[in-house]
């Protein structure tokens, strides 16, 4: 989501940090590299001169220039202008209505609306409780109702019943009626793909609005619209003022410019963020943790709730309890490893984690990704329980077997267990350490204020950014007590830019401990 | 003013105007054309876009400031920055400080722009050296695949070609109902399987029953993916690899389809899915909206791949050949 976006913007920015003084010349030349950033990611065009006009103004305006970190004051400015262009707070979906609460979704063909109506559906009859109903009012498309039917099936939401020949309207009023006699919390009324221009169909949606007279009407629109998403915005907008938006397919990769258009051109908030194919690939919009992401500044915050969604309390907490003991075989490295794949592998959490944004880059350069967890825990599973339990009687015969058996080398499973005794060490060190390892972690973590982001911060993680080794130069109160997770992280090089053999991996591995424990934060919180 | 003698839609552009061509166009008339519906469309939005260009250009020197307007609309039809500066330096480069009016600069801009796309309108051609001839059909979640094969088979039947469709979709929900609704509409058998079966075991089977029946043409769906998911498109070479089992040379013909509202991601689109599914051609839909489809021209200069078809609308005829100058016109804002 917005990595190469992010990629553009904090090279520009970087390049003003590197310089001690700033001249408006110089603002003005990373701000004609800015627009053009901003541009090749679909911002639209008038989106983006106000934004840079802004950022512009106020970085030579105020004192920014004389100022000790100016790059940090420009990139601070860039950071506020970018979260002010997202809307300043974040707005869930609002229920607070007498139920059946019609939430009705509209949109062009093909930007996702079927699908975004069966994910919204199942996380509201998952995470809220609701009872939901969907309903397709798509009568046009061939098969469409059939779609969000066998949608409904797959998730356990019930559908409205499809009844042949039925318009849209008729539907809809069908809709509302069932909702209210089969005792429904939610009716999601799915509409039919449309242009905005299509006059007919933005007459059948006004109507279709008159007759469910939704709570609230969201456009759902493919994040990977080009300078046309503010026009359709705005029309489907000025036809039956949209409530708010979803942006999907986030996960390609785009450059997500149309959603950084949209709150602007319609005033209207982004609810949704659509990231993936599956049915729970939908996440909430946080302007404040996009800027962050778009400036590649991580967000910590998704991190830990995806680490809490994903997160198995029981076995959290017998995780726990093993590591209070000081013990950690290579059933519990197995565990961490899958947790971490559950959270979407390395790359997932190292976009998340700030300052790493880079790295995430380069780990997939070197395809290193999901594959190696993959077979890392395929390692694991060709030992057997003893083997696990006591890596140490590993002799060569039995690494040659599960080399073998697990369709890897002896080398692989020497880096394995190195990972492991390195991880073990560290188990041990904090079980020593007491406050300064995982509790200076946990704290650092739930303190760290992350959301808030200050200049001093930035300046840390420009810094830390800019090294090649990403995270030697971690200065050790960086974004918490994180660091304090992280030793094991060969200090030599790191990871990038070659990835000799695997050395990254050790310190990766690591950031699963932590997460390990943030079942424990979400209960905190 | 009409420069293209084939009659069409870009005539029926300006059937309102061109009294000569009423008769004939009258039966058409009835439909819009999608440079037609793009200027109604336009209009009903709040876009300055064509207004704003006649208001800027109306006697006035061709200045740096002009030019910068112009590079903007450029950038606003989705062309992108560097192709935008590009045709913008051409301009500058001839015109520069003369005295220009608004229709000259548009012709020179459409007629900039036409350059770059006037090598890759080339119209789909289905030959008959293989039986059947395979074509694939790939392409982003939701950039009208399966609608483009309906259309697409539904031309070729009126043709008088034998066409047999397979429902390569086996992921999204109720994609193989949708292409039996196609099938059925133009008369072309359907071959299908279960949802969340194989992929590839399909297209296998699709293979070895166009052989048998000796159709024609074998159009192959398939699943939307983003380009960016490595596992999706190492199934999509599967896929491919499973064909080539049953014919070496399969598939003849690999249609991939662009969202016309799709913004810069299209050049990425294009370039992996043209490394991994060797596309041959493409075709551009939903331009019957407001987008213009400008990331064309952005493609046409970096590839080369020949664009056949546009999709302007959901019925069987939607679809239509793509023909360079009146893309080019609509870009520039010429026709009203």
């Amino acid at each position: 989501m917005f990595e190469s976006l992010s990629e553009r913007l904090s090279g520009i920015l970087d390049k003003l940090t590197r310089r001690g003084a700033l001249t408006e010349e110089v603002v003005n030349e990373a701000m004609r590299e800015v627009r053009r950033a901003l541009i090749e990611a679909d911002v639209a065009l008038d989106v983006v001169r106000s934004f840079t006009d802004k950022v512009r103004n106020r970085a030579v305006g105020q004192d920014v220039i004389r100022s000790v970190s100016p790059g940090q004051q420009v990139i601070k400015i860039v950071h506020d202008a970018l979260v002010e262009m997202l809307g300043s707070t974040a707005q869930p979906i609002d229920l607070a209505a007498v139920a059946p609460v019609p939430i009705m979704m509209v949109g062009l063909q093909g930007s996702g609306k079927t699908t975004t109506s069966a994910k919204f559906g199942r996380r509201l009859s998952e995470r809220s409780r609701k009872k939901v109903l969907l309903a397709s009012l798509d009568t046009r498309r061939p098969a469409a109702q059939e779609q969000l039917r066998v949608l409904g099936e797959a998730n356990q939401i019930d559908t409205l019943p499809i009844v042949a020949g039925q318009t849209p309207t008729q539907i809809a009023d069908r809709a509302m009626m069932a909702g209210r006699l089969g005792g429904y919390d939610v009716v999601i009324l799915d509409t039919a793909g449309r242009t905005h221009i299509d006059e007919a169909l933005m007459a059948e949606m006004a109507e279709i609005r008159r007759i469910a007279n939704p709570h609230e009407i969201l456009l759902v629109v493919d994040a990977l619209t080009g300078q046309d998403a503010v026009n359709l915005a705005r029309s489907f907008d000025e036809r039956v003022g949209i409530t708010g938006i979803v942006m999907t397919r986030m996960d390609g990769d785009g450059r997500g410019g149309a959603a950084l258009s949209m709150r602007a051109v319609t005033g209207k908030p982004i609810k949704l963020l659509g990231v993936g194919e599956k049915s729970d690939a939908l996440e909430d919009f946080d302007p404040q943790r996009i800027a962050g992401r778009i400036l590649g500044m991580g967000d910590i915050v998704a991190l830990v709730e995806k680490a809490a969604a994903e997160m198995d309390m029981a076995k959290a907490a017998k995780m726990a309890a093993k590591l209070k003991q000081g013990t950690f075989d290579l059933d519990d490295l197995a565990e961490q490893l899958k947790q971490m794949q559950k959270m979407g592998g390395m790359k997932g959490i190292m976009g998340m984690m700030p300052g790493m944004g880079k790295m995430a880059k380069q780990l997939e350069g070197a395809n290193l990704d999901d594959k190696l967890l993959k077979r890392q825990i395929a390692i694991i599973s060709s030992m057997t329980k003893k083997e696990r339990a006591k890596p140490d009687i590993l002799a060569a015969s039995r690494k040659r077997r599960i080399a073998a058996g697990s369709g890897t080398r002896v080398e692989d499973i020497n880096r394995l267990l190195k990972q492991h005794r390195q991880m073990a060490d560290m188990m041990k060190a904090m079980k020593k350490g007491g406050r300064g390892g995982l509790a200076g972690m946990l704290g650092g973590l739930m303190g760290g204020g992350m959301p808030d982001i200050d200049p001093a911060m930035l300046e840390e993680m420009a810094r830390s950014g800019q090294l090649p080794g990403g995270m030697p130069g971690m200065p050790p109160g960086m974004p918490g007590g994180l660091p304090s997770g992280l030793p094991p992280m060969p200090p030599s090089g790191g990871l990038p830019p070659k990835l000799p053999g695997l050395p990254g991996l050790p310190g990766l591995g690591v950031k699963a401990p932590g997460s390990g424990f943030l079942p424990g934060l979400g209960k905190k919180k | 003013m009409s420069e293209t003698e084939k009659p069409g839609f870009f005539k029926r552009l300006f059937t309102g105007k061109s009294d000569a061509h009423v008769a004939e166009a009258a039966a058409e008339t009835a439909k819009l054309s999608w440079w037609q519906k793009l200027k109604t469309g336009l209009s009903r939005t709040s876009s300055q876009l064509t207004t704003g260009i006649a208001a800027l250009l109306t006697k006035r020197k061709l200045d740096a400031a002009t030019l910068e307007d112009l590079e903007d609309l450029l950038i606003q039809a989705d062309l992108g920055m560097t192709t935008a500066s590009a045709i913008v330096a051409t301009l500058k480069r001839e015109r520069f400080e003369t005295d220009i009016s608004d229709d000259e600069i548009r012709k020179v801009l459409a007629a900039e722009v036409e350059k770059v796309l006037g090598p890759v309108a080339r119209p789909l051609d289905i030959g008959s050296d293989h039986q059947p001839h395979v074509v694939l059909v790939v392409g982003v979640n939701g950039t009208g695949k399966t609608t483009t094969i309906g259309k697409l088979s539904a031309k070729l039947t009126r043709e008088g070609r034998s066409v047999m469709l397979a429902a390569g979709d086996t992921f999204r929900a109720a994609a193989i109902e949708q292409l039996k609704i196609w099938g059925g509409r133009v008369g072309a058998p359907v071959v299908a399987g279960e949802q969340g079966a194989d992929a590839s075991g399909l297209a296998f089977e699709a293979m070895r029953q166009a052989k048998d029946a000796g159709t024609e043409i074998l159009i192959i769906d398939t699943a939307g993916r983003l380009q960016n998911k490595a596992e999706l498109m190492a199934e999509l070479e599967k896929v491919i690899r499973v064909i080539k089992k049953q014919d070496p040379t399969a598939p003849h013909t690999v249609l991939l389809t662009l969202d016309a509202t799709t913004g810069q991601n299209a050049l990425n689109q294009v370039e992996i899915f043209g490394r991994v599914a060797g596309v041959t051609g493409l075709v551009m839909t939903k331009l019957d909206g407001t987008a213009r489809g400008g990331i064309l021209v952005a493609i046409a200069a970096k590839f080369g791949l020949p664009v056949h078809f546009i999709g302007v609308g959901e019925g069987i005829d939607d679809l239509e050949p793509f023909e360079a100058s009146d893309f080019a016109k609509a870009i520039a804002g010429i026709g009203e």
